[in-house]
């Protein structure tokens, strides 16, 4: 039903997706903690910065992944000379490109749920002895899980979808860089394209909206497991 | 463990002060009306509120002291904290909330006192279940496991039978006066029920209005007329101390022994020389200046009036000398004046047998037929 190299974008998606999730999910619970339980100086500013792609235009995130990572900008020379990375052209800079701009979306789920743990129970959970990382791996992020792996989900389903981003910054290289969405458009383009955009396009409506089912689904069975 | 604390703090609109001494074993009652300041005082010696000044010691270990800037945390002042709504861990088992802070106590209780506490609270058979598989009565009991087990140095209780319908408490109330009697620990117990705070309190402190106003112990403070207002007018009454003397199989009666005298009520499941606590309420006590005769009631106590205080109209509350116990009772100024009663008066005291409530009546624990003759 779909040909090789539909089947190759599905996959990369795929990968790029999960990638870009898992390595972004330790930072998002960090941030989301931070935001949510913190008292520091410049948390409005932290929370502008995390925000800020949800409102960004993705091109400009890619622009700036781009004068950033580039292989000719100072960071980008480094890693590439330093450790060997090169982002631009390579699927790993798709997944970053996939993880700044779906990060919001996990640290707003994540944060949403820390913040309706009462706290109370952590004032307990002091008394008995804990400390305040002890507090956060114990009684916090168990609560939180299901709000954690809400956002996860959600950051997926979006990262399957960014196009603006990832073109910017690694361009559109067949088994490398092209994701669904951006096989969709060179579809688009080709002539005589039209039905494999059609397939392709109604690839990514269902995957969105499993993503969406799934994120729900599994919430609520957390919330369920937690005893709430 | 004795527990010295001053502390001040000022909230928007609201100050507390508070001073007191706690004796090194049984159970201090922090008593006074909703808004009186009693959980900020506790929260402050659990440390998880920073007074503006102050110091609390528990025996030579500072906890707090404003002045040098010693605050030792919360998670290490090694003080049990069973808090109202009883704050069970919802994620984990009874099983896990139980050893949550036993895992983490630098001193961790053997197995067998662990089995020793599941036992003392008949919580055995909900190990496994969750916290919002209980009924009120179970969590306040896994709440006051889970402080027990964590083996601290003192166990502070806020209004832990306040959450719970009559019922539910008289599930409590018992392990409580067993932990007491047990003397495991040294507790802080705040309510504003004058009822469970003269029932399981040896030492008493009274707040008021952010203030702790006195303290001491509970039959000297529960006999002051000044304090009547304080302690509540209509529950306000004597505290006595006594004794199990005897059982009258043929009337099902039990005699209590006090200093100064005896009383009689319905027979208790208690052995004799058990020590248990008698309240008499200031309004269940009759005057009479002559001896009655041909009386329904049980209780005729001479004594002497040593002390009036008149209330607002229409009602007057005498202190009584009985033998060196005190009662208190609450007349109206009518029968005050009719009487002609005044300090050094010779006179009576009713008691009504059902009125003098006794506390430690609890049913011998897994003791088949267990009714002394």
């Amino acid at each position: 039903m779909l040909t090789d190299a539909e089947w190759e974008a599905l996959v990369l998606s795929f990968k790029i997706s999960t990638v870009a999730v898992l390595c972004a999910l330790p930072l998002a619970v960090l941030v989301a903690a931070l935001l949510a339980r913190g008292r520091f100086p410049g948390r409005s500013l932290l929370d502008g910065i995390v925000l800020m792609p949800l409102v960004l235009p993705p091109v400009v995130v890619g622009y700036l992944l781009l004068v950033t990572f580039g292989t000719r900008a100072p960071l980008g020379a480094w890693l590439h000379e330093t450790f060997g990375w090169r982002f631009v052209f390579s699927w790993t800079g798709a997944a970053l490109a996939a993880a700044i701009v779906t990060f919001p979306f996990q640290v707003r789920a994540i944060r949403l749920a820390i913040e309706a743990i009462d706290r109370d129970i952590s004032a307990a959970a002091e008394t008995l002895g804990a400390g305040p990382v002890d507090r956060f791996f114990s009684i916090v992020l168990p609560l939180a899980l299901p709000g954690v792996v809400a956002g996860a989900i959600t950051a997926f389903a979006a990262s399957l979808g960014e196009f603006g981003a990832i073109i910017t910054f690694v361009s559109n290289v067949p088994g490398e860089t092209r994701t669904l969405p951006l096989a969709i458009y060179t579809a688009i383009q080709s002539p005589g394209g039209e039905a494999q955009a059609a397939r392709l396009a109604a690839i990514s409506i269902g995957l969105a909206l499993a993503g969406l089912l799934l994120a729900e689904l599994a919430a609520k069975r957390l919330e369920h497991m937690i005893g709430r | 463990m004795t527990l010295r604390l001053r502390i001040g703090h000022r909230f928007p609109g609201f100050q507390v002060t508070a001073s007191f001494e706690a004796p090194p074993s049984g159970i201090t009652g922090l008593f006074g009306p909703s808004g009186s300041g009693k959980t900020t005082v506790i929260n402050a010696i659990a440390g998880l509120l920073r007074p503006d000044e102050g110091a609390i010691e528990l025996d030579d270990r500072v906890l707090l002291d404003r002045a040098t800037g010693i605050d030792v945390p919360a998670r290490r002042r090694r003080i049990g904290y069973v808090f109202q709504d009883a704050r069970l861990f919802p994620h984990l088992s009874v099983h896990s909330n139980l050893l949550y802070g036993w895992r983490r106590s630098p001193v961790r209780l053997p197995q067998h006192e662990i089995d020793g506490v599941i036992e003392m609270l008949g919580i055995a058979h909900l190990l496994e279940r969750k916290p919002h598989r209980l009924s009120g009565g179970e969590k306040g009991r896994v709440s006051l496991g889970r402080a027990l087990l964590s083996n601290p140095d003192l166990l502070l209780l806020d209004e832990p039978l306040a959450a719970l319908d009559t019922a539910r408490r008289h599930e409590i109330l018992p392990y409580l006066e067993r932990l007491k009697a047990e003397a495991r620990v040294p507790m802080v117990y705040v309510s504003h029920s004058i009822e469970e705070i003269t029932r399981l309190a040896d030492m008493l402190v009274v707040m008021n209005g952010g203030r702790s106003v006195v303290s001491g112990p509970v039959a000297e403070i529960m006999s002051r007329l000044d304090l009547f207002p304080l302690t509540g007018r209509f529950e306000a009454g004597a505290v006595v101390d006594c004794r199990v003397e005897a059982h009258d199989a043929r009337h099902g009666m039990t005699s209590l022994l006090f200093e100064g005298g005896r009383f009689l009520v319905p027979r208790l499941a208690a052995e004799p020389g058990h020590a248990l606590r008698a309240r008499i309420r200031a309004r269940d006590v009759i005057v009479a200046t002559e001896e009655p005769r041909g009386l329904s009631a049980n209780n005729v106590l001479p004594a002497i009036v040593r002390e009036i205080r008149r209330d607002q109209d229409p009602f007057a509350e005498i202190a009584l000398d009985c033998g060196g116990t005190s009662l208190v009772a609450r007349i109206t100024q009518l029968s005050l004046d009719r009487l002609g009663l005044a300090p050094g008066t010779s006179v009576y005291a009713i008691v009504k047998a059902l009125n003098v409530e006794t506390r430690g009546s609890l049913p011998a624990p897994r003791r088949a037929g267990g009714e002394s003759a």
